[in-house]
């Protein structure tokens, strides 16, 4: 049995809108993550049937893999849960959303007026995307992008433990800290312990 | 296969969903996934259209901004943590030092 095409990406596009508004709309932080895992892993099945393999498989090892668990590590890292929750104004959301909402039409109009009915995309030919055709055009015509991008992610690695060791050393004396105040900063070690951890992450 | 439009109206429905988030929530880590939302809503237009030309460069274009995304993930959590370390908060509206 072979199931149409729409109603794959019907089912896609619901648990995609479906979960992103969870993720935006949901108290718990923890929740927001775990919405936006589905959401990831739903765009990369769309990625799927756009026979775009190589990227889908790209899509759920590094973002609903590596990113995800960075964010639920800082989640856990803060437990935010304790915090007392800060409550926007209701007016402030509804010009959010309304604004929003006006933004999207403004997108709507502009990217599909006058376009009329578009033809079905053409299946592209078997390998098209595959991981052997992304590799060959990447390490040959794209070579100098891919090291700017390997260096951007070393700077990155090496900027995330400087702002990390900067704040084990300034700890105790942060002008706005009490002393009781530092005293419960500096006593869990196995915070900063842990944010290593994720760091080499 | 299904029309490229349907995937233009899909990402910018997520575009509009994440741009809300980033509007009307005060959590700095919500908004952060916000923008990740974002970000997929741009690389879903990036493939619909590679894949209807049949050309690979918005593929790539795909893997640099996950590249970008992941740094950007790392800093950007990296300084929330200091930030909550220093004001036990991260509620952005009261990040308010540099306010003029």
């Amino acid at each position: 049995m072979v199931v149409p095409d729409e109603v794959v990406f019907g089912v896609l596009a619901f648990m995609i809108v479906g979960s992103a508004i969870g993720m935006v709309t949901s108290r718990q932080t923890v929740y927001s993550a775990l919405y936006l895992v589905i959401n990831f892993i739903s765009v990369a099945l769309v990625y799927l049937t756009l026979r775009a393999s190589f990227i889908g498989m790209t899509q759920i090892a590094i973002y609903a893999g590596a990113i995800m668990v960075l964010f639920l590590f800082v989640i856990m890292l803060l437990g935010p849960e304790r915090l007392p929750p800060g409550r926007m104004p209701v007016w402030r959301r509804v010009v959010g959303i309304l604004f929003g909402l006006g933004f999207m039409g403004e997108l709507l109009v502009v990217l599909l007026w006058g376009q009329g009915q578009q033809a079905a995309i053409e299946r592209p030919p078997d390998g098209f995307a595959g991981p052997e055709a992304i590799g060959l055009t990447l390490f040959n015509e794209y070579a100098v992008p891919l090291e700017v991008a390997s260096v951007l992610l070393l700077v990155g690695i090496i900027g995330a433990v400087a702002l990390a060791q900067r704040a084990r050393k300034k700890e105790v004396d942060l002008l706005y800290v009490t002393a009781a105040e530092a005293e419960a900063v500096s006593a869990p070690e196995e915070t900063t312990a842990t944010q290593d951890a994720e760091e080499a992450v | 296969m299904i029309p490229v439009t349907y995937y233009l109206i899909l990402a910018v429905v997520i575009f509009t969903i994440g741009a809300i988030g980033v509007i009307t929530r005060r959590n700095a880590i919500v908004i952060f996934m916000s923008l990740e939302l974002m970000f997929n809503a741009a690389n879903l237009v990036f493939i619909a259209y590679a894949t209807h030309h049949q050309v690979l460069e918005g593929q790539l274009f795909v893997f640099f901004v996950m590249a970008v995304a992941a740094v950007e993930v790392a800093i950007g959590l990296a300084l929330i943590v200091m930030i909550f370390r220093t004001r036990h908060s991260i509620d952005v509206d009261q990040v308010s030092s540099l306010k003029g």
